[in-house]
């Protein structure tokens, strides 16, 4: 994303200008005293993930759609080196591609899931696999997804499966700021670090209304939606407060100042710090219009972005205020009623924040539902038609993976079948839009990372391995 | 022909207003009727008093018949939700009471005798929600009691009527899995030994009087034995959930003990790898054929070939366990469809199937003449997503096709500034 890209440019100016003073510089009591600022390292726990080698591939006669927008009748889809070269039927392809025909299927980006709890609420369940949420306090924005994930949860198979590539894991929702999310592609690995998406910037998930109110109303509070929101401002003011504390620190040191101290870290401000700057992006279980409109007049007080609103059953009440507020609504296609701040899910949601041009995403929020995002997409898409909201198969498909990666600040990279993206792309047995209509082929990188004509190459977890039904179609 | 009437979906709203009548035709689709019949093409069904008349291939002599033109259109029975608390359950979580949940009384012992049907409220919004969606009619029961039976249920109609109740105390649920162990003293020893000894003093029970005057030593209350003896009789179902192999052997097992038992399995994550034996002691299964991952360790064969799996082996497949979304049964069969099972069976799974494992098949889940006219007109195939229920129609009546839902949507089609979204009355 521009905005991250220009802060991280200024980060380095900085870091330039405080070297040049060095330099610069003649006294030599000075010079002792200007050792390099402290420097906080943001990447700890570096992603490992390396692709599967691959050859060129050259997919003919498909149906393609490109994320963007664009629908392609017959044409090829050319993958190499790990990127995607273009769409069309005048390709030049390498002397050593493999052809694979794709008559009467389609092709699409691989669908990304911006909510996702898989590894973090693995299979099996019960409470030693329990990691998804901190509840300990009502803000725990020092707590981080990827620290909980079990790389060996049966539901990443499943997921790729269902033409999953790439997924953010977040916690839960028991807390007002729950901690990082994490963004990984759907590669199986011995460690978290395997999977994570080099330079994603990190999520921080949020959640307002019924559950932490819920499970902090009887541990010290909050106990109301008022409450809530009192939580949040006074962790966005502590995060501020922090954040000059640092600023001045490196204003001191910066003027040579003696005695410039460096502040104790914070691992909680220094999350929220962070997501203030925009460096972490904030996304925000919130179901009711009110709720969301609250939090938008908080995203300006303390002047930082919500990426977007996770569950957002009710943003068609208030799209156009979502749209002219640049903040996506990641939904369900029909999930409705299971509490009361979701009792007014309809099924038109994602097509009515989609006719109001805000930016509209289909997530899961479920091991199940992560296998079949695209019927997801698909009853959406056809519930807005019967209700006059003619939206392309085309476009729709922007709610799959253009639009999710935008939220996650990975649409350079990913997300559209665009020249020099990384070929991240299914072939799917037919339109996509159907009940039958099944992943065939997942590409990861240029990799084929499954097959489903071909049982003995699919990834079985650890877990698995030795049990009833091991290495069956699931 | 008179009184015709070009079916569209905003037609349907024309229609409930015009028909009043009591017979009905609906000519021009294709009719699934889930009979020996099959499919019909180019179909007319009459339906007359609420009773579907005959489904018969063609033109009929149609005077006196208010008439629907579903060209292009498919028909089916209506759906019935196999597995729901309907009526029971607005919202099930932190909004005061849902009635498909309990706690511990002194009244029951086991659970056996709650009984939902005093519970039914056809106000729900979950009916009309259902409804227009192709669902026509439910099980409905509930979900926990805390206690070895979760109650007796009911099978309810999905009409606006203001006795929904088609039969009361239908069937009676228990649970034999993780779930149920962990109820019953945490452990499958403790549980299985609490269900024998249940079902044990009910078949003892059979023709004694239990007035409050009459002895009895049991240990159960008079109110469960009273509700068990029906299920000793094989009267009413007993639904056991029962997920991995072993369990369901051990159901196989008392099938076979007590060969009068009419026992049906729910979830059967495992049935496939005894599909066999199932099919071999004619116990049919009410599955969720989505459900495909090791969720507990009594789930770790799960995988989405289990009701394509179980079907072929001869096994009755019933499909449709949700409540506020009961109307994706469609949608799950759908993806049954996709990993295996028959097109046709994926129907009857939302259909005939379940009708038939209930006992209610003489009235329900099929267009056949005699049977209740519970009918939907679909958009095309009801297993695809993006198809749509168009017209329903429930004891011969088309239904309004409004619900909250589609209330909500109509107010904020068009967002005004104007005036507050509350003054919009769609």
């Amino acid at each position: 994303m521009k905005i991250l890209d220009n802060k991280r440019q200024l980060f380095k100016l900085a870091a330039v200008a405080g070297l040049v003073a060095l330099v610069g510089c003649s006294d030599s009591d000075k010079d002792k005293a200007k050792e390099p600022a402290f420097q906080i390292n943001q990447n700890p726990f570096p992603s490992t993930y390396k692709p599967i080698a691959s050859k060129s591939v050259l997919i003919t006669n498909a149906t393609v759609l490109d994320g963007i927008g664009g629908v392609f009748n017959d044409s090829s889809v050319l993958l190499q080196d790990g990127k995607v070269v273009g769409i069309g039927i005048d390709l030049t392809v390498p002397d050593d591609v493999t052809t694979v025909d794709a008559k009467g299927k389609w092709v699409t980006p691989g669908i990304i899931d911006v909510h996702s709890h898989l590894g973090v609420y693995p299979a099996p369940g019960g409470t030693a696999h329990s990691d998804g949420n901190e509840a300990t306090k009502p803000v725990t924005a020092q707590v981080w997804a990827e620290h909980s994930i079990w790389p060996q949860d049966a539901g990443f198979q499943r997921a790729l499966a269902g033409g999953v590539t790439v997924m953010q894991i977040l916690p839960g929702s028991a807390n007002l700021v729950g901690g990082r999310g994490v963004t990984v592609k759907n590669l199986p690995g011995s460690t978290v670090q395997d999977m994570k998406f080099p330079d994603a910037p990190y999520g921080m998930k949020m959640a307002c209304g019924e559950n932490p109110k819920r499970v902090y109303g009887k541990k010290g509070g909050p106990s109301t939606r008022m409450g809530n929101v009192a939580g949040y401002r006074q962790a966005w003011a502590d995060a501020q407060d922090y954040q000059r504390k640092w600023d001045k620190y490196y204003s001191d040191h910066e003027a040579g100042e003696k005695g410039a101290k460096v502040p104790k870290r914070d691992l909680k401000l220094e999350t929220l710090a962070l997501a203030l700057k925009g460096e972490i992006l904030v996304h925000m279980h919130c179901y009711r219009a009110d709720d969301m409109g609250t939090m938008l007049d908080v995203m300006k007080e303390f002047n930082y972005k919500i990426a977007a609103f996770h569950h957002a059953v009710e943003s068609y009440k208030i799209a156009d205020q979502l749209a002219q507020a640049g903040v996506c609504s990641a939904m369900w296609a029909d999930w409705w009623g299971f509490k009361l701040e979701a009792y007014d899910g309809i099924q038109e949601n994602v097509p009515m924040v989609h006719a109001a041009k805000a930016c509209a995403i289909v997530h899961s929020d479920s091991d199940l539902g992560i296998q079949r995002l695209n019927q997801e997409a698909a009853k959406a898409w056809a519930n807005g038609r019967r209700a006059g909201i003619n939206i392309s198969q085309a476009d729709a498909w922007q709610w799959l993976s253009a639009n999710p990666a935008k939220s996650l600040g990975i649409f350079e990279q990913t997300g559209s079948l665009e020249k020099g993206k990384n070929a991240d792309v299914v072939i799917w047995t037919a339109d996509p839009f159907s009940t039958y209509a099944q992943a065939e082929h997942v590409y990861l990188d240029g990799a084929l990372i499954y097959d489903r004509s071909d049982p003995a190459s699919w990834p079985v977890s650890d877990f698995e391995l030795g049990q009833p039904g091991e290495g069956d179609s699931k | 022909m008179n009184n015709l009437i070009k079916y569209s979906l905003f037609g349907s709203m024309l229609l409930t207003q015009v028909v009043a009548a009591k017979s009905i035709a609906i000519v021009g689709a294709k009719v699934h009727t889930m009979s020996s019949k099959g499919t019909v093409d180019n179909a007319t069904v009459l339906i007359k008093d609420g009773k579907i008349q005959k489904v018969m291939q063609g033109d009929a002599a149609l005077a006196g018949y208010e008439i629907i033109d579903a060209t292009g259109k498919v028909v089916t029975p209506g759906l019935i939700g196999a597995s729901t608390s309907l009526g029971l359950v607005d919202v099930g979580f932190s909004a005061g009471t849902n009635d498909s949940n309990s706690s511990l009384t002194s009244i029951s012992k086991t659970g056996a005798a709650f009984d939902v049907s005093y519970a039914i409220n056809p106000d729900s919004s979950l009916m009309a929600i259902a409804r227009i969606e192709g669902v026509t009619s439910a099980a409905t029961s509930m979900g926990r009691t805390g206690q070895l039976f979760n109650g007796q249920g009911a099978l309810i109609s999905l009409a606006d009527i203001s006795d929904p109740v088609l039969q009361a105390r239908g069937f009676i649920s228990t649970r034999v899995g993780n779930g149920g162990a962990d109820t019953m003293g945490g452990s499958r020893s403790v549980l299985w030994v609490s269900l024998e000894k249940a079902l044990a003093e009910a078949k003892f029970a059979i023709g004694k009087s239990l007035t409050p005057k009459d002895e009895w030593h049991g240990e159960l209350s008079r109110a469960d034995i009273a509700a068990l003896i029906p299920v000793v009789k094989g009267e009413i179902p007993l639904l056991v959930d029962a997920r991995r192999a072993a369990d369901i052997r051990q159901v196989i097992a008392l099938k076979q003990r007590q060969p009068q038992l009419n026992i049906v399995i729910t979830y059967a994550t495992e049935g496939w790898r005894v599909a066999k034996a199932l099919a071999a002691n004619s116990i049919p299964v009410i599955l969720d054929p989505e459900a495909n991952l090791p969720f507990g360790f009594d789930q770790l064969g799960s995988t989405l070939k289990n009701a394509g799996r179980l079907a072929t082996a001869g096994v009755k497949v019933s499909i449709g366990m949700e409540t506020h979304n009961i109307r994706l049964a469609r949608q799950h069969a759908g993806n049954a469809v996709a990993n295996g099972l028959s097109w046709d069976q994926g129907l009857a799974a939302l259909t005939i199937n379940v009708a038939s494992l209930y006992g209610i098949d003489d009235n329900l889940g099929s267009l056949e003449a005699g049977k209740v006219a519970d009918v939907v007109i679909w958009s095309g195939d009801p297993l695809e997503v993006t198809e749509a229920a168009e017209l329903v129609l429930i004891a011969g009546e088309p239904i309004d096709m409004q619900s909250r839902q589609s209330k909500l949507r109509d107010r904020y089609l068009k967002l005004q500034t104007d005036k507050p979204m509350q003054y919009v009355r769609p």
